[in-house]
């Protein structure tokens, strides 16, 4: 604040602390917190590559080698393995905070958090599973 | 055990100060003490300048919410010994402009809670004569939770959302009007959601979760939140498919 | 001198108050209504009461057995027009709660549910959960802010009722957010600030509990009536003044002295077995639990604690499953706010303060002999309670008569002038008084805190459980030394921001004013009945007291007592049956 306000009888004035830019270091949560918006950035990121493989796939067979070939570079190594980093926690946090926003009951009796969280984990599972068959050529 | 503990706590009089400042006292360190005990044994015997909201002590009234070494905490309900040898800091509740000392100023609130009409709505109003309106103990359930809210506001000093843009309606104002939403008696949910679905309502949440962590009665306003914003887009789905079906 | 006015202004927010306010609006949606309180409503007491609200709703049950009930608990000193009239009511503003979304607990086909309560012979108590009076005074709160009419003043503390031409006029508060001092004139003024447990050192009372609105009638010239009752609740922990249910003793809970002796046996409440049995022993009626605490420490037999002296409440060899699923809450009350682990330890426990019966002196609507001024709630005597509040019959006393008050005010109100300027200059004056006594008060000696405790302390020994004219007639002097010493008080905070030691002391001056009627009345009644007590005069004498005590404040500032017979319709007085 540049000015200060100055106390007159009868009015109060209110001390308004200001919220640092660093407020998210403060507690563990909020770290997690902004570690979780910061992942979408890694999401995106895969999504672009997946879209320059399709792109580089349509290009033919001599264009995609070169595309491999780029991605091997160590600064793509490396920010691939930081987004799956990213993209895990992402997935997992997700998943675990299902259970807030689905209420399912049966007979009355709220189904347990476990219970909505883990067909997330299942699906998760199966469709790793499936997608691994393909690529090891099953 | 020591048989004393130092508070350090925050003094703001905007009469004479420009911003808070630390005061340290030593107090009596008991085992059957809270924060607040120590609280009134420094205003009854050290300092009656100390001001401070309280009156229940037994965590129902939802008065003197404060930030304890940096934690929202009922300070009704937090011991001394779990900040043994201490000190221990105590500051008014984060995100809300400060009156005095440990004073809050709490209008906004207020304003918010009278905004998401935490009341019954209906259509058409049964005569008493004619006995209560029916609900299971399951139609009970549903809601319950959401009406335990004891407006401690402990929920909006975790919720980083609000301090950075105290436009957002908040936990426990959002829960509240989950609580009525749910209430088989009533009837508003549309009104109401017409209030919450801007920016300012449900979408301004981004999940944090604190607020539920926080929460001494375990009312889950970021469940509330998340479950009104599940709605809400089933909702807006069904008047977009179903323009005129939908209800 | 900054003023606002409305028709109709409520002192205190909390059940009664809500309850009158949303009356008058709906009476009269074009009468102005201000709720003035010294807290959020949200924070008043009433969200303290745990266990229920009496109203009958079961085809066994009848209007006639609660109002006997009623009756009989009260050791006949209620007015038993009164009494029709609550009962009556009282399940008609029970399904009003229900109607603007009070949760209270069901059958499993959905109709309210009931449940069986101390001195209540038939099941009649609707409950929500262990927290009825909180959800009840958030539905109210929360009902109360669909009505435009209704203004809040949310922490404004009343210092004076405006009174002229024998006509309240309305109060003077102070704001204090700002520390303004402003007048609220009003042409009906609605006490219902509740009780005034802090008036003892043991109680299970919120610290908000200091008998202001007593105070602020009794100076207005009001009335008070059968301010000698006073309930105690047998087993409440010391310092916190937390109940421990009786729900602890009903599942086997032990009572122990020093010696781990079980002492109600020396105390006519028959032999001690193992297991709990209905009516003797720890299962004996509340006001003989009380005491015989009493007498085991007049034979030096209770325990030393920090807070003076305790009896133990032994839940251990109930062992961790019956406690954890009976009576988790005495154990989470236990372990979260006195940090004591009843499975493994011992429960310190006395007889704390609880209610008062007494209060301002109302007839059936609430009104007062001052016109324009009317009271609801504990603070107020109807009285329906007489000598001693059956449970639950508080929360639905607060509703009947807080609708009842609201609705005549709301009458009164309609057809009245507003106020004179006289009462603007009463107002002035009072805003000095303010000013030199409290706020430019330079010097003093007595801390606020000192003087409090040593009034706490004067009321129990003279007007605790057990009374005799010498011990009353101690407090009465040491009461009136306090009084007069109270002036010196010196206060470290002139501050006009948020200033509580400001509102402490206004409050300590409130309570000196209860304290001492509490114990003229008590001086004066002599007999025996409820809870009154005196050892001096053992028995009930319904030939001199089958009346209420009126305590009038005179001009000189000491006090004139007077007796107004009991309204009796249908239930002669009978021998009072104790246990449930």
């Amino acid at each position: 604040m540049t000015e200060k306000p100055v106390y007159t009888e009868f009015h109060p004035r209110w001390y308004r602390t200001r919220v640092s830019t660093y407020w998210w270091l403060d507690r563990t949560p909020y770290v997690k917190f902004i570690l979780r918006e910061l992942s979408s950035i890694f999401v995106a990121f895969f999504v672009v590559i997946t879209l320059l493989q399709i792109r580089a796939l349509g290009q033919g067979p001599q264009a995609y080698p070169a595309f491999q070939q780029r991605l091997q570079a160590p600064i793509m190594v490396i920010l691939n393995i930081l987004s799956l980093l990213f993209v895990l926690f992402h997935t997992i946090t997700w998943f675990n905070l299902t259970p807030k926003a689905i209420v399912l009951r049966v007979r009355g009796r709220r189904l347990p958090d476990l219970l909505i969280a883990a067909p997330n984990y299942v699906a998760w599972l199966v469709v790793s599973g499936v997608i691994a068959w393909i690529v090891t050529g099953g | 055990m020591a048989d004393k503990i130092t508070l350090e706590v925050a003094r703001y009089d905007p009469e004479r100060h420009t911003e808070p400042t630390f005061e340290k006292y030593e107090v009596p360190f008991r085992k059957d003490w809270v924060i607040l005990d120590a609280l009134n044994y420094i205003k009854d015997r050290l300092d009656g300048s100390l001001s401070y909201r309280w009156s229940c002590r037994t965590g129902i009234c939802g008065s003197c919410g404060m930030m304890v070494d940096g934690e929202p905490k009922l300070t009704c309900a937090t011991f001394l010994s779990s900040y043994a040898p201490g000190p221990v800091r105590v500051e008014a509740l984060r995100n809300f402009p400060i009156v005095r000392d440990l004073v809050i100023e709490m209008t906004d609130f207020m304003v918010k809670l009278k905004k998401v009409k935490p009341w019954i709505v209906r259509e058409n109003e049964k005569p008493i004569s004619q006995g209560e309106y029916l609900q299971t103990p399951e139609q009970l359930e549903n809601y319950k939770q959401f009406s335990m809210c004891i407006n401690c506001l402990l929920c909006y000093a975790a919720c980083p959302v609000y301090g950075l843009d105290n436009l957002f309606t908040g936990p426990a104002a959002i829960a509240l009007a989950q609580r009525y939403n749910l209430d088989s008696r009533d009837v508003g949910a549309r009104e109401r959601r017409e209030i919450l679905s801007d920016h300012e309502g449900i979408w301004g949440c981004t999940f944090v979760g604190e607020c539920t962590e926080v929460c001494p009665k375990h009312v889950d306003p970021a469940g509330a939140i998340q479950q009104y914003k599940v709605d809400a887009a089933i909702d807006w789905f069904k008047s977009f498919l179903l323009p005129r079906g939908a209800k | 001198m900054d003023s606002s006015s409305h028709d109709v202004l409520l002192v205190g927010g909390g059940g009664a108050g809500l309850r009158a306010a949303i009356a008058v609006a709906e009476v009269n949606p074009k009468l102005s209504v201000a709720v003035v309180s010294k807290v959020y409503p949200m924070r008043s007491h009433t969200v303290s009461a745990e266990g229920g609200a009496a109203g009958v709703a079961r085809p066994d049950d009848s209007l006639d057995e609660h109002a006997y009930d009623t009756i009989s608990g009260g050791d006949w000193l209620c007015d038993q027009d009164a009494v029709e009239a609550f009962v009556k009511e009282a399940r008609e503003e029970l399904l009003q709660m229900e109607h603007w979304g009070c949760p209270w607990s069901r059958e499993p086909d959905g109709r309210i549910a009931v449940r069986p309560f101390g001195g209540m012979k038939k099941e009649r108590t609707w409950f929500a959960a262990d927290k009825t009076g909180f959800h009840m005074l958030h539905t109210l709160f929360q009902t109360s802010l669909k009505y435009n009419a209704i203004t809040r003043y949310d922490e404004w503390f009343v210092t004076k009722l405006l009174v002229d031409d024998g006509r309240v006029q309305g109060v003077v508060a102070i704001e204090l957010m700002s520390g303004k001092i402003q007048a609220i004139t009003s042409k009906a003024v609605i006490v219902c600030t509740g009780g005034c447990g802090k008036v003892f050192p043991f109680t299970t009372n919120a610290n908000i509990k200091n008998g202001d609105g007593m105070a602020l009638a009794y100076r207005a010239g009001c009335p008070l009536k059968d301010m000698e009752f006073v309930q105690y609740h047998p087993t409440g922990l010391p310092f916190t003044g937390i109940l421990i249910t009786e729900a602890a003793r009903a599942e086997g809970g032990y009572m122990l002295n020093k010696d781990g002796y079980r002492y109600l046996q020396d105390y006519d409440l028959g032999k001690p077995q193992p297991g709990p049995v209905l009516r003797t022993m720890e299962l004996g009626p509340r006001d003989r639990l009380s005491q015989a605490f009493v007498k085991e420490n007049e034979k030096g037999r209770t325990i030393e604690g920090p807070y003076g002296p305790v009896v133990h409440l032994d839940l251990r060899h109930l062992g961790a499953k019956l406690i954890n699923t009976k009576l988790p809450f005495v154990r989470e009350l236990c372990l979260k706010y006195q940090n004591i682990d009843p499975i493994k330890e011992l429960i310190p426990v006395r007889p704390v303060v609880h209610y008062m019966m007494g209060g301002v002196h109302t007839n059936m609507n609430g009104a007062t002999p001052i016109k324009g001024l009317y009271a609801a709630g504990e603070v107020a005597c109807v009285s329906i309670n007489g000598a001693n509040r059956l449970g639950s019959n508080s929360l639905p006393e607060l509703l009947v008569f807080g609708a009842r008050a609201g609705k005549s005010a709301a009458a009164f109100a309609s057809d009245q002038r507003p106020a004179g300027s006289a009462a603007l200059t009463q107002a002035m004056d009072e805003q000095r008084r303010l000013e030199e006594q409290f706020l430019r008060k330079a010097g003093g000696r007595e801390r606020v805190a000192t003087i409090r405790e040593e009034m706490q302390k004067a009321v129990e020994s003279g007007a605790g459980i057990y009374r005799t004219a010498k011990t009353l007639q101690e407090s009465a002097n040491k009461l009136q030394e306090l009084q007069e010493r109270f002036p010196n008080i010196a206060l470290d905070d002139h501050s006009r921001t948020f200033n509580t030691e400001l509102t402490s002391a206004l409050e300590l001056s409130f309570m000196l004013d209860v304290a001492t009627s509490i114990v003229q009345c008590a001086l004066h009644r002599k007999e025996s009945r409820g809870a009154h007590q005196r050892t001096d005069f053992p028995g009930r004498n319904d030939t001199e007291y089958l009346a209420h005590s009126l305590v009038t404040r005179k001009e000189d500032g000491s006090s004139q007592l007077k007796y107004l017979p009991v309204t009796i319709t249908r239930w002669p007085p009978g021998q009072r049956v104790y246990g449930r």
